[in-house]
This record gives C-alpha cells, sequence and structure tokens, in this order.
C-alpha cells in the first residue's frame, strides 16, 4: 500500500515539510496496512452503524432565542475589522 | 487527613458539618497546586481568584440553608474540580493542550460546566492531556509535561493524564475527561482513580471540543466509587444543545450504591481478552486476584465469547481518525486560534496556520482520516468499518443477553517510562481493552485493583450494557469494597 502523504496533507489543507513527509509515510503506511485486517470480515446484509447509538431525530422548538453577542463571538478572532473577521483577499484585483 | 486528600463525598460532609469552609477547602488545593504542580505538571493554568471567589460565594449560599432538612449528598456547595483542557469554562482557556489555541478564552459554558455550577462544583483548574485527545500517555501535549505522581519517571497514561495525575496526585477533589477509545479509563488505572465513561448519549457533549464525534463522552476520574456516583449524577442528562442525549430520566445514582453486592451478580470473562499476548504479567496477576475477589464475594463467574474484538482496534483507527479529520477542518486560522504570519493568501493561511498550530500526531491522524475518507477508498475503509463495528456491538448485546457485566484488564501495562512506544501503531496498542466497549457505546469504568511489585497501581474493567451505569456504578462499588 502506497500512500500519497502530500496529495492527501493537501486534501486537508495542511502543509508538511519534506521531513515530516518522510517520517510520516512508513508510519501511515503502517497503520494503513494493519487496518486493512477488516477487509478479511463478512458484512454482507450487515447495516452500518454511524454513532454509538441508534439515533432518530431530535426536534425542538423552533423559537428565536438569543445567540452569543458579536463582540464577544470575534473576542478570539485573530484579525477583525469592525464586526468582521479580516482575512487575506479572495478574489483577485479584488479591494482587501 | 489534609484538605487535599478528600474525595467529593468527605469534602461535603465536611462542609455540611462546618468542619471547613469551602474557601479553606479551595485554598487547600491552590496551595497544595503551587508545592506540587510544578513537579507532577497536572494542570495547565488554575483560576485561583474565580475559584475562592465562587468559594466564598458557595460558603455564603451555605450558611443561608436550613441543615437539619437537607441531607449532605443533596448539595455540593464549592467543591473544586479539575476540568480537562478541552471543555470550555466561561472565561477561561481552553487550548486542548494545542499550540493551534494558545491564548483562546471560552466565550460560553458547556452543559456539563453548567450542570457542574448548578450542583455547587467550582471548575477550578485546566488539566492537561494529549493534544486534541490523541494519545494514550499525555506526551502528546503540545503544552507541558505532566508526570505520573506514583513515579514521576512514568507517563500517567492518556489522553485525560493531567486529570488522572491530578486526582492520584491529590491536586484536586476530582476532576472530568473524556473517554473517546479508553482515554478515561486508561490513565485512570495508571494513576489510581476510578474513571467512569459513561454510555454514548449519557451526557451531553455540547461545548466539548469534539474529537470522534460518535465515540466521545465526558466522565468523572475520582478518588471513591461514590464520588464517579456523585458526579455522574450531576453531568448526565438529556441536552437539547446535543441530539445524541434521549429524554431517559437520570437515576440517582449515588442511592444505586445503597447495599451494593456482588451476591448473585453474574460477571462475564470475555475469553478474547485473556487470550492477549504481551498482556503484562503484573497486570495478569492483579486481574486474576481481582476475579477471585469477585468470585468470594459472591459473584457467578461466566466464560463469554466476544469474537470481533480482534477487528477493534482496526476500525477505531479508520472511524477515530475520519471524524477527527472532519471535526479538526475547523481549525483554519480564521474565526480563533492560531493564525500564520506568512500567510499570504486564503489557501496558505489554512495551510500555514494549520501546520504550525498542531502537533505531530495530531496531523497523522488528520492525514490518515482524510485518506480513509478520500475518493475511492471510502467504502473499503470508513463504510466498512462501521459494518464491522455493529458486529461488535452485536457481541456485546449478545454478552450482556447472559451476564450483568464483564470484566476484564483495563490495559495491557502499567504505566510506562517516557519515550517507551516510539512507534504511534504500538502506542495505539494501549488501548485495546477499552476500545471495543468504545465502539459499542455502552458504560464502562476503571476501579483500583492494587499495585504491581514495583508499586505502580492497576487498575481493572468492569463493562455493562448501555444505559446501565446505576448497575455499573453498584457492582464496581461492591469490588471497591473487597479491595479495603
Amino acid at each position: 500500500m502506497k500512500i500519497d502523504v502530500a496529495y492527501v496533507a493537501e486534501l486537508a489543507r495542511l502543509e508538511l515539510t519534506d521531513e515530516e513527509k518522510a517520517v510520516f509515510q512508513p508510519q501511515l503506511e503502517n497503520i494503513v496496512r494493519y487496518v486493512e485486517k477488516i477487509s478479511s470480515v463478512d458484512v454482507s446484509g450487515v447495516e452500518p452503524m454511524m454513532h454509538g447509538r441508534p439515533l432518530v431525530n431530535a426536534f425542538r422548538e423552533d423559537v428565536v432565542r438569543a445567540s452569543l453577542p458579536a463582540e464577544v463571538a470575534l473576542a478570539n478572532a485573530p484579525k477583525r475589522v469592525g464586526d468582521e473577521f479580516l482575512l487575506p483577499k479572495i478574489v483577485e484585483g479584488a479591494e482587501s | 487527613m489534609k484538605l487535599y486528600e478528600l474525595g467529593i463525598a468527605e469534602a461535603q460532609e465536611g462542609l455540611a458539618k462546618g468542619d471547613f469552609s469551602s474557601a479553606e477547602l479551595t485554598q487547600a488545593i491552590i496551595d497544595r497546586y503551587h508545592a506540587e504542580n510544578e513537579k507532577i505538571g497536572a494542570y495547565l493554568t488554575f483560576d485561583e481568584e474565580g475559584a475562592l471567589a465562587a468559594a466564598r460565594a458557595a460558603d455564603e449560599r451555605r450558611r443561608s440553608f436550613d441543615h437539619s432538612t437537607i441531607r449532605p449528598v443533596d448539595h455540593f456547595f464549592g467543591v473544586p474540580i479539575a476540568i480537562k483542557d478541552l471543555i470550555n469554562v466561561k472565561g477561561q482557556p481552553c487550548t486542548c493542550a494545542s499550540k493551534i489555541l494558545a491564548g483562546y478564552v471560552s466565550p460560553y459554558d458547556a452543559t456539563v460546566i453548567r450542570n457542574l455550577k448548578a450542583n455547587g462544583f467550582i471548575p477550578a483548574g485546566r488539566v492537561n492531556m494529549d493534544e486534541f485527545a490523541m494519545g494514550s500517555s499525555t506526551e502528546n501535549s503540545g503544552l507541558g509535561v505532566t508526570r505520573n505522581p506514583y513515579d514521576l519517571a512514568r507517563v500517567p497514561g492518556g489522553s485525560s493524564g493531567g486529570s488522572a495525575a491530578a486526582v492520584g496526585g491529590n491536586l484536586c477533589i476530582a476532576a472530568l475527561g473524556t473517554d473517546t477509545g479508553g482515554s478515561i479509563r486508561q490513565p485512570a488505572s495508571f494513576c489510581n482513580c476510578v474513571g467512569v465513561k459513561p454510555s454514548y448519549g449519557r451526557v451531553s457533549r455540547y461545548g466539548v471540543t469534539a474529537f470522534a464525534s460518535s465515540l466521545d463522552q465526558v466522565g468523572p476520574m475520582t478518588k471513591s466509587v461514590t464520588d464517579a456516583a456523585i458526579l455522574l449524577k450531576a453531568l448526565a442528562g438529556h441536552d437539547e444543545m446535543d441530539g445524541t442525549t434521549p429524554p431517559e430520566p437520570v437515576p440517582d445514582y449515588v442511592a444505586a450504591l445503597d447495599g451494593a453486592t456482588l451476591k448473585g451478580v453474574r460477571i462475564g470473562l470475555p475469553k478474547e481478552y485473556f487470550a492477549v499476548t504481551g498482556l503484562d504479567p503484573e497486570v495478569k496477576r492483579l486481574t486474576d486476584a481481582a476475579i477471585r475477589a469477585c468470585e468470594a464475594a459472591g459473584a457467578e463467574l461466566v466464560e463469554v465469547s466476544l469474537p470481533h474484538t480482534e477487528y477493534a482496534m482496526a476500525v477505531y483507527y479508520i472511524i477515530a481518525p475520519a471524524e477527527a479529520s472532519a471535526n479538526l477542518a475547523r481549525f483554519d486560522g480564521v474565526r480563533y486560534g492560531h493564525r500564520s504570519a506568512a500567510a499570504k493568501d486564503v489557501y496558505s493561511l489554512y495551510t500555514k496556520s494549520r501546520a504550525e498550530g498542531f502537533g505531530p500526531e495530531v496531523k497523522r491522524r488528520i492525514i490518515m482520516g482524510t485518506y480513509v475518507l478520500s475518493s475511492g477508498y471510502y467504502d473499503a475503509y470508513y463504510g466498512k468499518a462501521q459494518k464491522v463495528r455493529t458486529l461488535i456491538k452485536r457481541d456485546f448485546d449478545a454478552a450482556f443477553a447472559q451476564v450483568d457485566a464483564l470484566l476484564t484488564p483495563c490495559a495491557p501495562t502499567p504505566a510506562f517510562p517516557f519515550g517507551a512506544h516510539q512507534d504511534p501503531l504500538t502506542m495505539y496498542l494501549n488501548d485495546l481493552y477499552t476500545i471495543p466497549s468504545a465502539l459499542a457505546g455502552v458504560c464502562a469504568a476503571s476501579v483500583p485493583a492494587g499495585f504491581t511489585n514495583e508499586r505502580l497501581p492497576v487498575g481493572v474493567q468492569f463493562i455493562c450494557g448501555g444505559f446501565e451505569e446505576a448497575k455499573l456504578l453498584r457492582i464496581s462499588k461492591a469490588f471497591e469494597e473487597t479491595q479495603k
């Protein structure tokens, strides 16, 4: 089993150093080899278990209630301007 | 007995009788923190002023109550509790022992914290853990080293290692931990505590930073089974903020302990758990002694089989990283947490902030989880693992049709030295006794069962069916009596 660690890290939006890639590669392949033992289990006709307990829809009354005030929600922001989170510009040529 | 040595029940009794005040009790814990924490490293931070203010308010409240009508177990005015650093307490840091959350201050209380406060407990200090609860030794903490109070050269276990070290080292009255694949029970075993992993859905996860959402549960880590019952009674119940908590009533776990006995209790010994190679001989000796103690106390021993046990580790190391990779996507440097100074655009803001903020084990699990969920692999890994998980659950259902509880080792070894498990996979194998019951969603407890010839504590594990915490605690209490 060969894992393209650089590609998967890109999917996960995680920048890895070459050194990290070299360390993770054999470790991850070792873990994947281990978990592949489930491939031999016969699961024909078996339903998947999605959760620790069979779930039904959980409803509550649809009523308006207070949420966190903007000031509180923004208190941990790395960068902000007014009541907004500030990010590097996303669209080429747009005002940042 | 020193005040910091007390458990919850003893502290409450002393408070009710007026032997000491909550402020004195809290100050004793703070003094102990100053004397011992540098050595043990259980706490990351301690809100001294906040805890003392809450304690003084509790003393005031207690003075205004008529104690002739209130039993000590009804109210727990002003007992400080150590909180694992992934549970939000308003106004306190919540870093999950990760650099990516350095400086984060919680804007709200988790439901379990609201419940604790409503029952007179004081969330006083933040205890260390493996980063984002990924690990079995607390060595993966990005913020500090926690040592085993019974041997400072050894780990406290993990991921709730700070909670276990604080309880075992008498740096707190009791603690909250979380358990995804064994993170309450294994450190409890390593540090001579009682640790209870409630059934999935019994305790709200609202305000608890998610690792693997189909597995995570908050639970008590305490100095006695009675304390675990007191704390679980406060924690458990339906929460409309967590749709996985059913509206089933919470039994009075404390009252359930009255007359606890092992007489006539059918205890199952899963043969697959005892056939494992690598079980430490001292752990085996103490587990065998625990089995004999149960038998001597009137329990009936029954051999049972959980045939899919050998696949549980593999299922877990697909499902838990998969769910973690999705849950940890929220740490992107946008709304809170670390933001890379080197980011040039939004893409590099994500990739660099995450690269700088997460430690190696978290990165490994994010990649593992992303891999098993990625196009072309989903059915073979995640989809298949969910089906094998059903088979594991059915094994437990079949076992609990025959017996009241299962008795097993809790961890294959006692606490190990720092650096003993360099390879991630061998570290993962630490959880082989605790993972199957986590996957099945049932409840389980680690209860102290004595010491090895090197004076290291070892716990045994009792497992009961889903929402059978009252039975689990009763059996644990009766076993605890046999150890006195």
